[in-house]
């Protein structure tokens, strides 16, 4: 364990005094020594500014993203289990996925305004597209077996999408959650640079504009912070969800 | 009575037609047991898909105490070969028999004795727990067997259900499908390639032509009801019905009419 824990952490580790080492003596303007980021991090990232500026952040993050969720689960469950739906959704859900969510922005700014709606709609707009096409792929490949399974026993309507869809896609699901958890953070950011009057990506450009560098550095810590709290808390939830996947797995590789 | 009349059943693709099932009629009475053998890739899973009500039949009628088969029929369970995937991996072992007895809204107390009944009969007492993928092959198709008979079927379909296990689980689980047989007084439709098992389960025994498939034989297994694997199979009677089953396969795969119809 402990062992785990110190591999998990040299990486990390030698990164960080690399930085610190390396830019000990920098006279730069734009990379300042990291001491003195650290010390500007201190500084900055009191609690008042945590609850104005990422709490919001936050706050749009989780709405935006789990909006996204329950859309893309929702709708590809049901374009999966359809092949009529499907046949006529894959072109159209194809070409929105290859439009680059970053370029909705001004788009979506024009008429949802540039309050918290625009953002997380922006998220939303941008998560869905990786849940919905995997959750489609996913339903689809629910094993053929178990599905004649489980309409020989009755297992119709309700408790189909509960006991066969919904667990059989999991592991695809969870894909797509994984990659759209990336992409709704730089999103959130993105949205708030753009306009907003709190929030990370807000206090960045911020510090930016008004050239405190050591803290603007700070802020895009903060950001990495947050990005590697959040997977984790995915990994351990992706854990307790597909443990018969894992599990059963590990059996396949042994036997 | 489960009957089957004038049975067919065409693949159709976009390029061509594949007759799978041409033309299959048989009864199985209430109670009896009945195995279906025939040389591979003869359309046996088909057939038995389309008695399931899982596939629509292209001509001919599957009817169960009367009624058309047009879906699967309350009454009637399945066990299929591949038992790893017809197992919820994500349910334990008491869950994946007790959801069917959920969805067919037995009362929870007498869910719960059918399932340990059920379980108990097939020896898996202390399983219960435990998810399908930790345990054994034979085990595993154990627990589709335990699912089956605590669904309380009047009709019991098995697909091959033992080509994947190995010979020693094989003898165990025949013994187990007879004893249980003989207990419950379900009806049994029993689908295998081999012909031992087919001699050796089976009151009667269908044999059926290659593809495009028809019935090639019918025969009476007259041996005691009283079977174990020592002596039944070492018996002479045994011995002739095998030769004789034997030897209509065969003659089913001399005769190997076109499978393919162009269009």
């Amino acid at each position: 364990m402990i062992r785990r824990f110190l591999t998990v952490l040299a990486l990390p580790v030698t990164l960080f005094l690399f930085w610190y080492v390396a830019s000990r003596t920098s006279e730069s303007f734009y990379a300042p020594p990291l001491r003195t980021i650290l010390v500007a991090f201190g500084d900055t990232w009191t609690w008042p500014r945590l609850r104005a500026d990422v709490l919001p952040s936050l706050g749009r993050l989780a709405a935006g993203y789990l909006l996204a969720a329950l859309l893309g689960v929702g709708l590809g469950i049901a374009v999966g289990a359809s092949r009529r739906l499907r046949a006529a959704a894959e072109p159209v859900l194809e070409f929105f996925r290859a439009v680059p969510p970053p370029v909705l922005v001004p788009v979506i700014m024009v008429f949802a305004g540039i309050g918290n709606a625009m953002k997380v709609i922006v998220i939303v707009s941008g998560c869905v597209w990786p849940i919905l096409l995997n959750t489609v792929e996913g339903v689809r490949a629910v094993d053929a077996v178990l599905s004649d399974t489980s309409r020989a026993y009755g297992i119709t309507g309700f408790a189909r999408l509960r006991y066969l869809l919904l667990p059989g896609a999991a592991p695809q699901i969870i894909t797509g959650l994984r990659q759209a958890l990336s992409l709704a953070i730089i999103l959130m950011v993105i949205s708030e640079m753009v306009a907003a009057s709190n929030g990370l990506g807000f206090t960045i450009v911020q510090f930016q504009r008004s050239f405190a560098i050591p803290q603007m550095w700070s802020g895009i810590i903060v950001l990495g912070l947050l990005g590697f709290v959040l997977s984790e808390l995915f990994r351990l939830g992706e854990r307790f969800a597909l443990g018969w996947y894992h599990g059963r797995r590990e059996a396949q590789r042994r036997s | 009575m489960l009957e089957v009349s004038g049975l067919r059943k065409v693949y159709r693709s976009q390029r061509r037609e594949v007759e799978a099932i041409r033309d299959l009629t048989f009864t199985v009475d209430d109670g009896e047991l009945v195995c279906v053998v025939g040389p591979s890739g003869c359309g046996k899973t088909t057939l038995l898909r389309c008695v399931a009500g899982l596939l629509g039949p292209t001509g001919g009628a599957v009817r169960l105490a009367g009624n058309a088969v047009t879906g699967p029929p309350p009454g009637m369970a399945v066990v299929f070969q591949e038992y790893g995937r017809s197992l919820f991996p994500w349910l334990s072992v008491h869950d994946n028999v007790d959801l069917p007895l959920r969805q067919k809204r037995v009362p929870r107390p007498r869910r719960a004795a059918l399932v340990s009944e059920a379980l108990t009969a097939v020896g898996l007492d202390g399983t219960q727990q435990s998810n399908p993928w930790q345990l054994s092959g034979g085990m595993q198709q154990r627990v589709a067997i335990a699912r089956a008979v605590a669904y309380e079927p009047s009709v019991l379909l098995m697909d091959e259900p033992f080509a994947a296990v190995d010979a020693q689980t094989r003898a165990e689980l025949e013994d187990l499908v007879r004893a249980l047989w003989q207990r419950l007084g379900v009806t049994i439709l029993f689908v295998t390639h081999d012909i031992d098992e087919a001699v050796y389960l089976g009151q009667r025994v269908l044999v059926l032509s290659a593809s495009p498939t028809v019935v090639q034989d019918e025969l009476l297994v007259d041996l005691p009801a009283a079977r174990d694997q020592l002596h039944t199979r070492a018996d002479a009677r045994f011995t002739a019905l095998r030769a004789r089953v034997y030897e209509q396969i065969q003659a089913a795969k001399g005769a190997q009419p076109n499978t393919a119809i162009s269009s």
